[in-house]
């Protein structure tokens, strides 16, 4: 059986209904800058994972669940993610 | 009656509600390590303050899939009582027992005072020796508990009732309509970012916070009889 390997980019940011503090601290930190032209600033996280699969469509549907279940919560934050193969495929366990 | 208070790397009020539920109530109380899988034995879970494996992702979202929340999950489906208190109010709602999410405070500072509560509900085991309407005062300590949840949520957790604790005056940290405190649709659950551990003890400067775990006794004696 072949395992490939795959490497994810996800962004987890947070939902338009919900405020960030945090993001207008920093817009105000941009402000002393002299940035005054920063209309908005909002701070979300970005994560990268390694994981094996059979396929491109099992790797995205097992993501689909951890970020789902853990690495958003959906009722404050949204995520999406890339998935891309790394060249060198895994070597297959018996 | 049966307190077990979960403990998680980093929690760090589990030894004051264990000095309230023990010590002062003189109720058998046992620490619960979150490895643990059996708690049948316990009729009420606490899930105390603190900041469970560091809060790292988000507040709570780790100790969401510890053992002893499974165990928990089950203990809250038979309609057994689980509180959380703070960090334990954010577990909670991580694991879905509890509605909506706590989130960073709106000013953005870690928020340490005493401040005024409105009880808005006392016909269940968590409140039922308060007023309904009184004001009493308990200590807040916390830099996310703004509450927040979509509209139609809010709007049902109103509708049903499930507020039982509101800020009085100024809102500490932003959270909306208030909330400090909601339970589950049946009354079973509760979550509160205050902490009545912390105002058991005339000592520690206020009682106000001790008439919820007595409250807790009252019901076990109801169930003997």
């Amino acid at each position: 059986m072949v395992v490939l390997k795959y490497q994810a980019r996800i962004y987890v940011t947070l939902r338009p209904s919900v405020l960030d503090p945090a993001g207008t601290a920093v817009q105000s930190g941009l402000k002393h800058m002299g940035y005054e032209n920063v209309e908005q600033v909002r701070i979300g996280k970005y994560v990268e994972l390694t994981l094996t699969a059979e396929s491109l469509d099992a790797a995205t549907k097992q993501l689909d669940v951890i970020c789902d279940q853990l690495l958003a919560n959906v009722v404050i934050e949204n995520y999406r993610f890339e998935l891309a193969e790394v060249s060198a495929p895994a070597e297959a366990k018996v | 009656m049966k307190f077990g208070v979960l403990v998680f790397p980093g929690s760090n009020c589990d030894r004051d509600v264990a000095y309230v539920t023990r010590d002062i109530l003189k109720q058998p109380t046992r620490m619960v390590w979150h490895e643990e899988t059996d708690i049948s034995d316990l009729d009420v879970v606490v899930i105390p303050g603190g900041f469970s494996y560091g809060d790292y992702l988000r507040c709570g979202a780790i100790a969401r899939f510890s053992p002893v929340m499974q165990a928990t999950v089950e203990h809250a489906n038979k309609g057994k009582l689980v509180l959380g208190i703070c960090n334990g109010f954010q577990v909670l709602t991580e694991a879905g027992l509890l509605p909506g999410a706590l989130v960073r405070n709106r000013d953005l500072h870690f928020v340490c005072d005493r401040i005024p509560l409105r009880v808005e509900r006392t016909n269940l085991p968590w409140t039922q020796l308060y007023q309904k309407g009184e004001v009493i005062t308990l200590p807040i300590a916390h830099g996310e508990g703004n509450y927040y949840a979509d509209a139609d949520t809010l709007a049902e957790l109103e509708d049903s009732d499930q507020v039982l604790f509101r800020y009085e005056g100024e809102n500490p940290n932003g959270s909306l309509n208030n909330i400090a405190a909601i339970c589950n649709i049946k009354g079973n659950v509760l979550g509160m970012m205050p902490h009545p551990e912390r105002a058991s003890d005339a000592m520690l400067g206020g009682t106000d916070g001790l008439k919820l775990f007595e409250g807790l006794l009252k019901v076990a004696v109801a169930a003997m009889v």
